[in-house]
C-alpha cells in the first residue's frame, strides 16, 4: 500500500484495522453484509437495463460513471468498479475515506474516494451516468432537499437507485425494535422510526427533485434461509426504488 | 504469463480428473479464464482402453454434461438404467428380500445410465482443449499455497505460479491444496476394500442394475452396452487382498458364484482395480479464496455410484455462486460468497456420505437383529411408493434445492 510521509503510521494502522472491520462479513457491519448481494443485484440490474448493458458480460459498466453517495468502507463502490464502472465514493464521515482507500487499494481497485456530500458535488458541477443513494435518505434532516440534490447530479439519461425503510408498526418492530434492540445488528439510535419514509412519499419527492421514478421493489428478510431478496410486492420494511432523467432529445 | 513465470486467471483448479474439468468447462462457458493444474499429462489421463471403471450417471449430471455440450456425444456409447433391484445375498444361497425400483415411476421416466469412465475423461479433456478460456497446466504440482491479498497464489515446483481470484481444490480425497489452506478432514476407515473390475457375459442384462448386499460387502452388476457389465464391489480388506491375488480364473469363479446363473457364462474385461475404502469429510469446503470440491471435499463409500454425481452437484453450485456473485460485482474469493457455496452443498453432502456409510454399515453385517432390521427395511421401502419414489429421486439427483445446471439450465 502507498503512504506519504505525511502519513502517520499510527493512524494507518487504526485505518487499516477499521477496514478489516468494514470488510468483516461476520463483523460489526453484518447486515450491510448480509443485505448487500440483494441490493447490488438490484443495482446492476437497473443501471444494465438504463444503459443498454449486458448483465452478463464480464464488465458491463466499462466507460460509465457511478456515483456511490455514503460509501462507508465501499461495500457498494467496490463491486461497482470490478464491474468497469468509474466510481466515485462519498463520504461525509472523515474516518470512512482513508479506511475505503486502504481496501481499495488492497484490492487493487482505482476508485476515486472523497470526504464530501451530494451538495457540494452539485456545487463543483458535477454529474454521473448512475447515481447509488442506498440507506442515506432515513438520516438526512432534509430529505427532499437532499434528493434534489442527488437528483442534480444524475445525467441525461441517467438512472438514481435509492433505497431505504418503510413507515408503518411493522418497520418500527423490524428495523428498531428487532435490529436495534433485540437483535442488536445495529446501534440503538441508528434510526428514527419517525423519518422513515413511505414508498408514496419517496416517489412524490424523487418527482419533485426532476427525476422520473421508474420501479420500486421491496428487500425482504427470509429468517430461515437468514438472507434477503428482491420482492415484488413486499414493500413493507426496507425497499428501493430506481428513478431516470430523460435523456435529452 | 508474464516475464517472471506468472499465470493469472479468474480460476485456478488444482485436479484434472473429472470434477475439475467440468468445473473448468462451467466457469469458462460464463466467461471466465480459468487455469486447471494436474500432476499428470494430458495423454496419461485420456488413456483410451477400457480399464473396467465406470460411473453411474445420474439424470441431474447427465442434464449438466447436457448444459455443458457433452452428452449428447456420451449418450450413445451409456447404457441406460431400465431397473434397479436391490436383494440382499450370500454366496450359493437363494436371493433374500428382493426391493425392484422402477425409474418410470419417476416424474422424468429414468434415474439414469452407466458411463465408462474413459469415455467421461476424454469428452471432458477434449471440451476443455477446445475452450480458449481455459489453460491447462501439466503436468505441474502444487507445491505451496496463500490466500492473502486480492488472488490466490498457487507456487508450482517448476518455480512458476498461478494467480487467480478464487482457487478450487478438486485435488482428490487427499486434497493437498485443502491441507495447504489448513482445512482438516475426518476420516471414517471401514476396513474394507472396494474392487472394481467389468465382465463379458453370454446373456444379456436388459439394462437391470443388481446391487446386492452380501455379508463382506455390497456388490454391485452394472449394465454397460453390449453384454457386458461393471462390477462394482466391497470386501472385509483381507478377503479382499486375497481375491484380488486370485488369478483371472480363480477371480471369474468367485464372481460367478456371486452373480449366479443369471448372465449365462462371463469372462473378465479390462483391468482389475482394488481401492481402500474410507469416508472422508472435509470440516469446511470453504474458506478465503478456496472452496474444496468433489472428493476433496468429501470422499465418500462407492457404494451407490454417488461420488461422481455429489462432485458434479457440487460444480453446479460453485459455478452458480461463482458466477452469479461476479455479475454483482462480488469479489468471487470473498468468504461471504464462497460461504453460500458451502450452505448450499455441505448438508446434502453430508447427509448423502452418512447415509450411504450407515447403508454400508447395516448391510455389511451377518447379525440376525439387523438382518431382520434391513429385510423390514426393505420390504417397508419397498411397499410404500412414496419412500421408493423419494429413494429414486434421491438416486437421480432431482431431490433438494437444484442448483441450474443439473436442471438443464445454463448459467
Amino acid at each position: 500500500m502507498a503512504q506519504g510521509a505525511s502519513v502517520d503510521s499510527a493512524e494507518v494502522a487504526k485505518f487499516e484495522a477499521i477496514a478489516d472491520e468494514w470488510w468483516d462479513p461476520n463483523g460489526k457491519f453484518r447486515p450491510l453484509h448480509m443485505l448487500n448481494p440483494c441490493r447490488l443485484g438490484y443495482a446492476v440490474d437497473q443501471i444494465a437495463a438504463q444503459h443498454g448493458r449486458d448483465p452478463a458480460a464480464r464488465r458491463p459498466f466499462e466507460g460509465l460513471s457511478i456515483l456511490d453517495i455514503g460509501c462507508g468502507g465501499g461495500l457498494l463502490a467496490e463491486p461497482m468498479a470490478r464491474l468497469g464502472a468509474r466510481v466515485t465514493g462519498v463520504d461525509p464521515a472523515e474516518r470512512n475515506i482513508p479506511v475505503a482507500r486502504i481496501h481499495a487499494a488492497r484490492m487493487e481497485l482505482d476508485i476515486d474516494y472523497r470526504v464530501s456530500t451530494a451538495e457540494a458535488l452539485v456545487e463543483a458541477g458535477e454529474s454521473f451516468d448512475a447515481v447509488l443513494n442506498m440507506e442515506v435518505v432515513e438520516h438526512v434532516p432534509d430529505p427532499q432537499a437532499y434528493l434534489d440534490a442527488c437528483s442534480a447530479l444524475v445525467k441525461p439519461g441517467g438512472i438514481m437507485i435509492c433505497s431505504t425503510i418503510n413507515r408503518n408498526p411493522k418497520s418500527y418492530m423490524m428495523a428498531i425494535v428487532g435490529a436495534e434492540q433485540v437483535m442488536r445488528w445495529l446501534p440503538r439510535g441508528t434510526h428514527d422510526w419517525r423519518k422513515f419514509i413511505t414508498p408514496d412519499e419517496l416517489f412524490d419527492m424523487i418527482g419533485k427533485s426532476g427525476l422520473t421514478p421508474v420501479d420500486r421493489k421491496g428487500f425482504q428478510f427470509n429468517p430461515l434461509t437468514w438472507s434477503w431478496r428482491v420482492s415484488e410486492r413486499d414493500l413493507s420494511v426496507n425497499y428501493v426504488t430506481a428513478a431516470v432523467r430523460p435523456a435529452v432529445a | 504469463m508474464n516475464g517472471n513465470g506468472i499465470i493469472r486467471a479468474d480460476v485456478a483448479i488444482a485436479g484434472g480428473g473429472l470434477i475439475g474439468p467440468a468445473l473448468a468447462l462451467s466457469l469458462a462457458r460464463a466467461g471466465f479464464e480459468v487455469a486447471v493444474i494436474d500432476r499428470l499429462a494430458e495423454p496419461v489421463r485420456a488413456d483410451p482402453d477400457f480399464d473396467g471403471r465406470a460411473y453411474a450417471v445420474a439424470l441431474a449430471s447427465a442434464q449438466l454434461l447436457g448444459v455443458l455440450g457433452l452428452w449428447r456425444g456420451l449418450e450413445p456409447l451409456a447404457q441406460p438404467i431400465r431397473d434397479i433391484m436391490v436383494s440382499e445375498g450370500a454366496a450359493g444361497s437363494r436371493p433374500g428380500a428382493m426391493l425392484h425400483f422402477d425409474p418410470r415411476e419417476t416424474e422424468a421416466g429414468r434415474v439414469g445410465w452407466i458411463l465408462e469412465d474413459r469415455f467421461l475423461r476424454r469428452a471432458l479433456l477434449e471440451a476443455m482443449d477446445a475452450e480458449p478460456l481455459i489453460r491447462q497446466i501439466a503436468p505441474a504440482e502444487v507445491e505451496g499455497a496463500a490466500f492473502d491479498g486480492p488472488r490466490a497464489r498457487l507456487s508450482l515446483a517448476d518455480g512458476r505460479s498461478v494467480e487467480a481470484g478464487l482457487a478450487v481444490a478438486a485435488d482428490g480425497r487427499r486434497s493437498a491444496l485443502g491441507a495447504a489452506a489448513g482445512i482438516r478432514r475426518q476420516v471414517f476407515g471401514y476396513d474394507q476394500t472396494g474392487l472394481v473390475n467389468a465382465i463379458e457375459h453370454d446373456l444379456p442384462h436388459d439394462g437391470v442394475a443388481y446391487q446386492s448386499f452380501f455379508p463382506g460387502g455390497p456388490f454391485a452388476v452394472l449394465p454397460l452396452p453390449g453384454n457386458r457389465s461393471s462390477l462394482v464391489w466391497s470386501e472385509r480388506t483381507a478377503e479382499a487382498r486375497r481375491l484380488h491375488a486370485l488369478p483371472d480364473d480363480l477371480f471369474t469363479e468367485e464372481i460367478a458364484a456371486r452373480i449366479g446363473p443369471r448372465l449365462g457364462g462371463i469372462r473378465l474385461a479390462g483391468r482389475r482395480w482394488a481401492y481402500p475404502l474410507d469416508l472422508t469429510l472435509a470440516e469446511r469446503y470453504a474458506a478465503p479464496r478456496l472452496a474444496l470440491a468433489g472428493d476433496a471435499a468429501h470422499g465418500v463409500h462407492p457404494i451407490a455410484g454417488q461420488g461422481m454425481n455429489m462432485g458434479l452437484r457440487d460444480v453446479a453450485a460453485l459455478a452458480e455462486v461463482v458466477v452469479e456473485a461476479a455479475r454483482r460485482g462480488e469479489d468471487i474469493g470473498a468468504l461471504d460468497v464462497l460461504e453460500r457455496y458451502q450452505r448450499w452443498r455441505r448438508f446434502d453432502a453430508t447427509a448423502m456420505a452418512l447415509g450411504m456409510d450407515a447403508l454400508n454399515r447395516l448391510f455389511s453385517n451377518a447379525n440376525p437383529v439387523l438382518r431382520g432390521v434391513r429385510d423390514l427395511g426393505l420390504a417397508l421401502v419397498g411397499r410404500i411408493g412414496p419412500a421408493r419414489r423419494g429413494f429414486m429421486r434421491e438416486a437421480a439427483g432431482l431431490a433438494g434445492d437444484l442448483p441450474r445446471m443439473l436442471r438443464g439450465q445454463p448459467l
